[in-house]
């Protein structure tokens, strides 16, 4: 669904990106992982054209999205959620109509059927009756559900998660691991997760790439990454086996 | 020697530089305003957010346009007719200010009022949607962001700002006649005459139309300096600073620019 070849980006004299390789499969969900400032989030910017590459390929469906104009880009667009590392919920409007947003854009949903879409995925993910609160009233996890609540509530067939675990507490991490194994059973979703967590990780991958100093030095399926040799994947392996 | 030639080298490469920054912004400005259009021109028409930017670049700004037009009026008034009063010309105050209102301080008072609340405004929200991510989030949402938020707010700023000049315009006319005629005795009759005789449709549709220009550059630099705003809080410090700054500049400069433009195709 999604193939990368050769992606450099740098940023003033730092080159972040140099030279990445990746295949996201149609209908699998595929885990990036690498240590804080490694490049993950420029990484995913760039598979929805929110980043444009120095040199390098992005292709979706086999479209080089980097030569798309603004309108070829809204349409591959459509195909896509993404949950944002920081939520970026839209703060002058409340939950709900966060929400909403995607659905009053795209659709030709009553108002009635839109309320009633937007409670069931803020059930979904455990903040029934949040409608009319406003981002600003929320902590951090309950923002980020919102993200992934407006993210998914189209039904993309593709969602980018940058870090949608990161800062929940166990239980709700565990439901939102189960939330993205749903999506990829049921609906045939397309995933790529951002994650610092392995655990969290070899639950939800099917496959897993390891990014380090700009480059994937490790791209295997879940099962296959304990039995790495390159040392850095060792190293981010033993400092969580080490702990169990 | 060298000394010399070094510091003028150094001069005229900052001058090269500073030429080279300053079409830059302008290729880029430009580039803005042709997104602008065409995400204007593309559905969907979004209407109710139009009517809400109107609603805050209009009725919003009425309350302090009513108070500058009526000192501007009340104070011009003031002036000219001691000016006058040398000469023995007193019933011309009217006229005279009236034709500096509606040609000049109109348009540009108001423009420079609503560049500091509304073109600040524009540029601290979008800055803000920029440095936290909601314009990229609106983007992957296939919602082209110029159409949701910069359309409407030029689009608002171009009908509204004439709007508030005509305000502006009516309300220092009232201020002109209650000093000219109430505080200063000026015979009632000869101050509307001479109104009537003096003033042109052209010297009212010249204001408007430069208050048309203002209200979309304004609006146009606050929103680009939001857009394109980088670097946290203190990044939207600056769009918001820059917007006011380079916004009642560009209002000076061009209102010089229109008027000899309009000039020429003035009646004499
Ligand atoms: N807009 C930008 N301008 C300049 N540098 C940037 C920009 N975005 C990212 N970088 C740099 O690129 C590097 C990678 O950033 P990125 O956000 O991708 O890290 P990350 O892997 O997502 O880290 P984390 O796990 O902490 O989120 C960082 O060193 C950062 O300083
Ligand atoms: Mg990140």
């Amino acid at each position: 669904m999604i193939h990368i070849e050769g992606l450099y980006k740098r940023f003033g004299g730092y080159e972040v990106l140099k030279g990445v390789n990746l295949h996201v499969r149609r209908g699998k969900t595929r885990v990036i992982l690498g240590i804080s400032g490694s490049g993950k989030t420029v990484l995913m910017k760039h598979m929805i054209g929110l980043l444009k590459p120095d040199r390098g390929a992005v292709k979706v469906d086999g479209e080089d999205i980097c030569k798309l104009d603004d309108k070829g880009m809204l349409q591959v667009r459509r195909k896509f959620g993404m949950v944002f590392q920081q939520a970026a919920l839209f703060d002058s409007m409340t939950v709900g109509d966060n929400v909403a947003f995607p659905l009053r854009e795209h659709t030709k949903l009553s108002p009635e059927e839109v309320a009633r879409k937007v409670a069931e995925k803020l059930d979904v993910v455990g903040l029934n009756g949040a409608e009319a609160k406003f981002p600003s009233e929320l902590s951090g996890g309950m923002r980020k559900r919102v993200g992934l609540a407006r993210a998914l509530v189209l039904e993309p067939t593709c969602v980018l998660y940058d870090e949608p675990t990161t800062g929940l507490d166990p239980i709700t991490t565990e439901n939102v691991d189960q939330m993205i194994l749903e999506a990829s059973a049921k609906l045939k979703v397309t995933s790529v997760v951002i994650s610092h967590d392995i655990g969290s990780a070899m639950h939800v991958a099917d496959d897993i790439a390891v990014i380090h100093q700009g480059v994937i030095v490790e791209d295997c399926p879940a099962d296959a990454l304990r039995q790495s040799r390159h040392p850095f994947v060792q190293k981010f392996l033993a400092t969580w086996f080490g702990k169990q | 020697m060298n000394a010399v030639v070094a510091k003028l080298k150094g001069a005229l490469e900052f001058a090269g530089q500073a030429t080279l920054d300053f079409f830059t912004e302008v290729g880029l400005v430009t580039q803005f305003m042709a997104r602008i259009l065409s995400a204007s021109v593309r559905p969907p028409y979004r209407v109710k957010l139009l009517l809400q930017q109107a609603e805050f670049v209009g009725v919003g700004s009425v309350f302090i346009i009513l108070l500058t037009g009526f000192f501007t009026g009340a104070v011009f008034t003031l002036q000219s007719a001691q000016a006058f009063q040398r000469v023995g010309m007193e019933s011309m105050v009217g006229s005279t200010v009236l034709l500096a209102v509606a040609r000049e301080l109109a348009p540009v008072l108001t423009s420079l009022m609503v560049t500091g609340r509304v073109g600040s405004a524009m540029a601290t929200e979008l800055g803000t949607m920029r440095v936290t991510e909601q314009i990229d989030a609106m983007e992957v949402l296939a919602v082209d962001p110029i159409n949701y938020l910069v359309v409407p707010r030029v689009f608002a700023s171009a009908v509204m700002v004439p709007c508030l000049s005509l305000i502006f315009l009516v309300v220092a006319t009232v201020g002109s006649f209650i000093v000219g005629v109430s505080v200063l005795g000026i015979d009632e009759g000869a101050f509307m005459a001479r109104i009537e005789w003096f003033l042109d449709p052209f010297d009212f549709t010249h204001g408007l139309y430069k208050a048309i220009v203002f209200g979309v550059v304004l609006s146009l630099i606050g929103c680009y300096k939001g857009y394109n705003a980088a670097g946290g809080a203190r990044g939207v410090g600056m769009a918001t600073t820059q917007a006011v700054v380079i916004g009642s500049i560009s209002i000076f400069v061009l209102d010089y620019v229109l008027t000899s433009i309009l000039l020429i195709g003035a009646p004499d």
